[in-house]
């Protein structure tokens, strides 16, 4: 790998840019409206087309005007065909934004062919050449870092100043109404924000891959945190890595395998996956082999329940010790998640192991009669308030037994016998 | 085809009538294969979207034909590695469905296992993916042995590289399209309007949505050659959104918006063909929005001119009641029934001229006439009228107070709202429910039956 400046730049511009995408991605993302963001940066093109056709330069601040024009455009439209012709709202972005999009590109075959923006251009953006954009007299700064730093500023600025009321909109539009915060005004301004960074970052990473830098790292940040400052600090800094992480494995990871490298924008956005696919599984609260791993261990806790109940229903009929087949049969589960338990409960000293025949050991009966205890309990309770046939009765209460506590059976009160005229056993 | 005449030129050259008619008959080869391409990819996504916009999935299609660019670029580049074509098309366009499949699959398991929504999910997986494509396309031209230049049409499409064997393949993807169609047309309608019911019918509703997102990828996969991936689900929603305005049913809707499709298809090689830098698949997706924009404004239904009209009428009827029960509650006691227009204003929130308007309307319909200077007099079929005009709104009034529970104070409003809409078998109804019911309080006597 060989790291120049040139490297450093495109970090710091991409980093920019991801920075300034994340601050309304954050509420596009919150209010469900992820894909407006998607529908305003593709007509982005259709913007600057017609600005330059208007002007005939490359003026920076036409351009913007251009795009923010045709994204109010289209977020109207959407609008528009949503409610006056009765298109679901999906479809109304989709006939919005495409229609558009073929204009644009239309117009750039037509009277732009000979200007720098090429098809190429719209698709990977330029980041890779930013650095040779410079202005004369820019003391060595990329023309792109001063855009996407203006539009970071501008956008932070914003978002500081209608803090609370983003806030409120995006989490309770009708309550944001009811504290007099006029919800067309926000739409419009998210709307104008979208646009205007879209337009920044046109030139940076492209019209398509823009979306992954709005969406992708506000959606990461989500399923990390509850709070709405935190995610707002999350998305930053999750772009912001996923940028540097984006270019840095656009140089290297293809020259492991001969080649000499790929595009950096492309590469941002696959960052910008990885990133989500390791917050999708491992997120401390919503992650999904976190969530598979607690249901696992709520499984084999319940399992380990049922068995010290089984065997002490066996001891109530004086039947002694159980082979590990019994066991099988009566709980219905497979042998290795059985063994497994059973491992473990003999370890805990619940029960005793004598050549695949299971007992109770002292501590092991205590626990399993204060379960059995808690079923009969319930059964009787059940049976009070929602009386319901006896196998239903049975299976509703072996589901609370395992989620009783010791408050909860204080609550249950005392009974000598169940509805089936088993008995309570005594909570000694 | 015409030559460019320099890459700077931006003059528009009108074609000559020679050049038009070798295109509209069809005479260049090339013309030929792409028009029968196209029309074919219309038709067949036209069919398809139909279904897809019902089910509202349009932007799942999209996040569908953003996600087949890697399998573009891993077809190519696992048939260059074993020694093949990497461009062969049947390679590559089964890459392209694979990751389109994958792409859906995704969207599906983001939002299950996640609290994301379904516009974040698409948008993740859009994005991702289609950059991830970008990345490997790039890899790909690196890749010794083929040469993955042409590889990029598929983004924006390129019409123009079409050969006869393309053409075909649409046909018959189309062909089947349209089978599946004619033998599965019940069960997928019933899966568009009501999934419950299907479900609770016992048809298999996985499987059946299967085969709509399979179909959905095959024609996705087959627009990628002339409209490209960034565009192609525009060929699927918006011929069928367009239908959706002049359509009965569901079979119309169906062949309208194969219609659609195919003639937006024709249409925009036409003019491609015609005119300099014109590139066939935007140009069909403009001439597809074109026809939307039609539809959306003179459609049958829900469209903009016939909805207003229809606004236009309702408030013209509704003015027409509320001055004939205006004219009866002023003359209801009188044996002469002549009124001034004054105390008409006085009745509602209205203002004079309004007032006027209306009676001069009511004039014309011969329910009143003007005497002199603000003097009218209603006549014996206005006040037939408005005797059921004011007996509908009183009987409102009282199934209001008997059966909605709604203070008497408020019922007057509530009934005005209302009765405009009334039909003659809801006053029967309201009648014979009001004569079987308890002892009425109205706040105003009823009226007898007119």
């Amino acid at each position: 790998m060989n790291w120049t400046e040139i490297d450093t730049w495109i970090v710091i511009i991409g980093a920019l840019c991801a920075a300034g995408c994340a601050i309304p991605g954050t509420i596009l993302v919150l209010r469900r409206m992820s894909l407006m963001g998607d529908a305003i940066s593709h007509t982005v093109l259709p913007g600057i087309a017609i600005a330059f056709l208007v002007t005939g330069s490359r003026d920076p601040i036409a351009m913007l005007i251009g795009a923010v024009v045709v994204g109010l455009i289209t977020a109207f439209l959407v609008q528009a065909i949503q409610s006056i012709g009765k298109v679901e709202v999906g479809a109304s972005m989709g006939i919005v934004f495409t229609v558009l999009f073929a204009f644009g590109l239309v117009l750039m075959r037509q009277a732009i062919d000979h200007v720098d923006i090429d098809p190429d251009c719209v698709l990977n953006g330029a980041i890779e050449f930013a650095w040779f954009d410079q202005n004369p007299d820019g003391w060595g700064i990329p023309r792109g870092a001063i855009v996407n730093g203006t539009m970071l500023l501008a956008n932070a600025f914003f978002m500081l100043l209608f803090y609370k009321e983003f806030k409120i909109t995006a989490f309770d539009p009708a309550l944001a109404k009811s504290q007099g915060i006029n919800p067309g005004f926000m739409h419009y301004m998210l709307m104008t924000m979208t646009a205007a960074t879209a337009v920044a970052a046109f030139e940076t990473v492209g019209s398509i891959l823009v979306v992954a830098m709005f969406i992708v790292p506000p959606a990461t940040a989500y399923i990390l945190t509850d709070r709405y400052g935190v995610l707002v600090g999350l998305s930053l800094g999750l772009g912001v890595f996923a940028a540097g992480l984006g270019h840095l494995s656009a140089i290297t990871v293809p020259t492991w395998f001969g080649f000499s490298g790929t595009t950096t924008a492309g590469a941002m956005a696959v960052a910008g996956g990885v990133l989500f696919v390791l917050a999708w599984m491992f997120s401390p609260s919503q992650g999904l082999l976190v969530r598979l791993l607690h249901n696992r261990r709520t499984r084999s806790h319940i399992l380990a329940e049922d068995v010290l109940g089984f065997l002490w229903r066996v001891e109530e009929r004086s039947q002694g010790s159980v082979h590990t087949n019994e066991l099988h049969t009566a709980l219905g589960v497979s042998g290795g998640a059985l063994s497994k338990v059973l491992r473990r409960l003999v370890k805990h000293g619940a029960i005793s192991r004598e050549a695949s025949h299971y007992i109770l050991t002292k501590s092991g009966q205590a626990r399993a009669t204060s379960l059995v205890r808690a079923h009969r309990l319930w059964e009787v309770y059940l049976d009070k308030n929602f009386p319901q046939d006896g196998h239903q009765l049975h299976q509703s209460a072996s589901r609370l037994e395992h989620v009783t506590t010791e408050e909860m059976q204080s609550h249950l009160g005392d009974a000598d016998t169940d509805p089936h005229g088993m008995p309570v056993p005594s909570d000694e | 085809m015409i030559a460019n005449h320099s890459i700077s030129d931006t003059r528009f050259v009108f074609p000559s009538l020679e050049q038009f008619l070798d295109v509209l008959l069809l005479e260049e080869y090339n013309t030929r294969v792409v028009v029968l391409g196209v029309m074919a990819l219309g038709a067949a996504a036209g069919i398809i979207g139909t279904f897809l916009l019902l089910r509202k999935r349009a932007l799942t299609a999209d996040a569908l034909s953003h996600a087949t660019l890697p399998g573009i670029a891993v077809a190519f580049m696992v048939a260059v590695a074993v020694g093949g074509d990497g461009k062969s098309m049947l390679g590559l366009l089964l890459g392209a469905f694979v990751f389109g499949c994958i792409g859906v699959l995704l969207i599906l398991a983001i939002r299950h296992t996640t609290r994301l929504k379904d516009d974040a999910a698409i948008g993740i997986v859009l994005s991702v993916l289609f950059g991830l494509g970008l990345c490997l396309l790039k890899i790909a031209t690196e890749m010794p042995g083929g040469s993955a230049a042409g590889l990029q049409g598929f983004i924006f499409g390129k019409a123009a590289s079409m050969v006869a064997s393309d053409a075909w393949t649409m046909v018959a993807v189309a062909t089947v399209i349209f089978l599946v169609t004619v033998i599965l047309r019940k069960e997928f309608t019933v899966l568009c309007f009501d999934e419950k019911f299907s479900t609770s019918q016992g048809w298999p509703v996985v499987k059946l949505d299967i085969v709509l997102m399979g179909m959905v990828a095959v024609v996705t996969v087959i627009a990628l050659q002339s409209v490209g991936l960034v565009l192609a689900v525009a060929m699927l929603i918006i011929p069928a959104a367009s239908a959706r305005y002049w359509a009965k049913n569901i079979t119309s809707m169906l062949i309208l918006s194969a219609i659609i499709g195919s003639a937006s298809g024709w249409l925009g090689a036409t003019v491609s063909a015609l005119v300099p830098r014109m590139p066939t698949g935007p140009v069909i997706v403009l001439i597809c929005g074109f026809l939307f924009v039609v539809s959306f404004i003179f459609g049958r239904n829900n469209g903009v001119v016939i909805s207003q009209w229809r606004r236009l009428q309702l408030q013209r009827r509704v003015g027409m009641q509320h001055i004939l029960r205006a004219m009866w509650e002023v003359c209801e006691d009188k044996t002469e029934k002549t009124f001034r227009i004054e105390s008409i204003v006085l009745l509602r929130s209205w203002k004079l001229a309004g007032v006027r308007s209306l009676l001069k309307r009511a004039q014309r319909k011969k329910y009143a006439t003007h005497l002199q200077h603000g003097e009218w007099i209603v006549t014996e079929a206005g006040f037939a009228k408005a005797k059921r005009v004011v007996r509908n709104h009183r009987l409102w009034e009282v199934y209001l107070i008997t059966y909605a529970d709604i203070a008497p104070s408020h019922v007057d409003r509530d009934a005005d709202m209302i009765e405009h809409i009334l039909g003659k078998d809801l006053v029967d109804k309201l009648e014979q429910l009001l004569d079987s019911g308890q002892p009425l309080s109205s706040p105003h006597p009823i009226g007898d039956k007119a």
